[in-house]
C-alpha cells in the first residue's frame, strides 16, 4: 500500500489502523467518485449489513451482497445504493437505484477488485441520510488488469 | 461491435402466493471490457454494459448503474414482494447503444 498521495495526513501506520475512514478519505478519487454520486449529504456509519468475502481467490468476481437495515415501503426507503472500490484503477463500481416496491433494500451482485483494498457502500435513503458501511477485501488474483 | 448482445437470462419463480416475498436472479453474458486491460501486449477495446432496468408492470423496480468495477457477466439477486400476477421486463443497455430484453411472468 503506497503511502506516497496521503503526505502530510498521517502521523504514522498506527493512524492507519485506527482511523481507516480518514484513511481512505485521503485518496482524491475515491471522494470525487463519492461526491459524484451523494453530493455534500453527511454520512453515517452503519445501518448497512454487507456480506462479502475477506479474502477473494478471484478479482474478476467477488460477491457482493447489500442489506440496507430499512423498511422498503413509501414511508421509509433506500433510493440507492452504491459501491466503491478504494485500489481500483476507476474507484467507482456500481450504483442501484431502488423503488419502495421492492420486498426489501437487498442486493446481489460481483464486482472486480484489482488488489488487496477496501469496498465502501453507501445507501441513500428517502429521507436524505446516507449510510456507510466499509470491508476490507483482501484478493488473491487482480480482476481488472489480467 | 455491432453483434448483438447475447440473450440474458432470468430465474423467477412462475407462479408465488399473494404477498410472497421472490428472489428474482439475472445474468448477462457479457465480457465487460474497460478498455484497461492488456491481452498479447495490446490494449483491449472497451465494451461495457451500461446499465440494467427491472420493470415490474411497466413500473421501474430496479435500476442498476454498472462502472468499470462490474464484473463481466453481470449477475443481480433482488427480492419483489407480489402483489398480483406480476410482468418482469428486463433490459440491459451497453455503450454502444444495443440493447437486451429478457421478460417472466409470475402468476399469482
Amino acid at each position: 500500500m503506497t503511502q506516497t498521495s496521503r503526505r502530510g495526513f498521517l502521523i504514522g501506520a498506527v493512524a492507519l489502523v485506527t482511523v481507516p475512514w480518514e484513511a481512505i478519505a485521503s485518496d482524491d478519487a475515491v471522494v470525487a467518485a463519492v461526491r459524484e454520486q451523494i453530493g455534500a449529504a453527511e454520512i453515517i456509519d452503519g445501518g448497512i449489513a454487507l456480506r462479502v468475502p475477506t479474502v477473494a481467490e478471484n478479482g474478476g468476481q467477488v460477491p457482493v451482497s447489500i442489506l440496507v437495515d430499512t423498511p422498503q415501503n413509501d414511508e421509509s426507503h433506500a433510493i440507492a445504493i452504491h459501491v466503491f472500490a478504494t485500489r481500483n484503477p476507476t474507484p467507482g463500481v456500481t450504483s442501484f437505484r431502488l423503488s419502495p416496491k421492492l420486498a426489501r433494500a437487498e442486493v446481489q451482485t460481483r464486482i472486480r477488485l484489482a488488489q488487496d483494498q477496501q469496498i465502501i457502500v453507501l445507501a441513500q435513503m428517502n429521507d436524505g441520510r446516507v449510510h456507510r458501511v466499509v470491508a476490507d477485501i483482501r484478493v488473491t488474483t487482480g480482476g481488472c488488469l489480467s | 461491435m455491432s453483434t448483438p448482445l447475447s440473450v440474458p437470462r432470468i430465474r423467477a419463480p412462475r407462479t408465488a402466493k399473494l404477498g410472497e416475498i421472490v428472489e428474482i436472479r439475472t445474468l448477462m453474458e457479457h465480457p465487460m471490457e474497460t478498455g484497461l486491460r492488456m491481452e498479447a501486449g495490446r490494449t483491449v477495446g472497451r465494451d461495457m454494459l451500461t446499465r440494467m432496468i427491472v420493470r415490474a408492470n411497466g413500473e421501474i423496480l430496479l435500476q442498476a448503474e454498472f462502472r468499470n468495477g462490474t464484473s463481466a457477466n453481470p449477475y443481480h439477486v433482488f427480492f419483489l414482494k407480489i402483489a398480483g400476477t406480476t410482468d418482469l421486463d428486463i433490459i440491459w443497455l451497453d455503450e454502444s447503444g444495443r440493447s437486451a430484453k429478457a421478460q417472466a411472468r409470475i402468476a399469482v
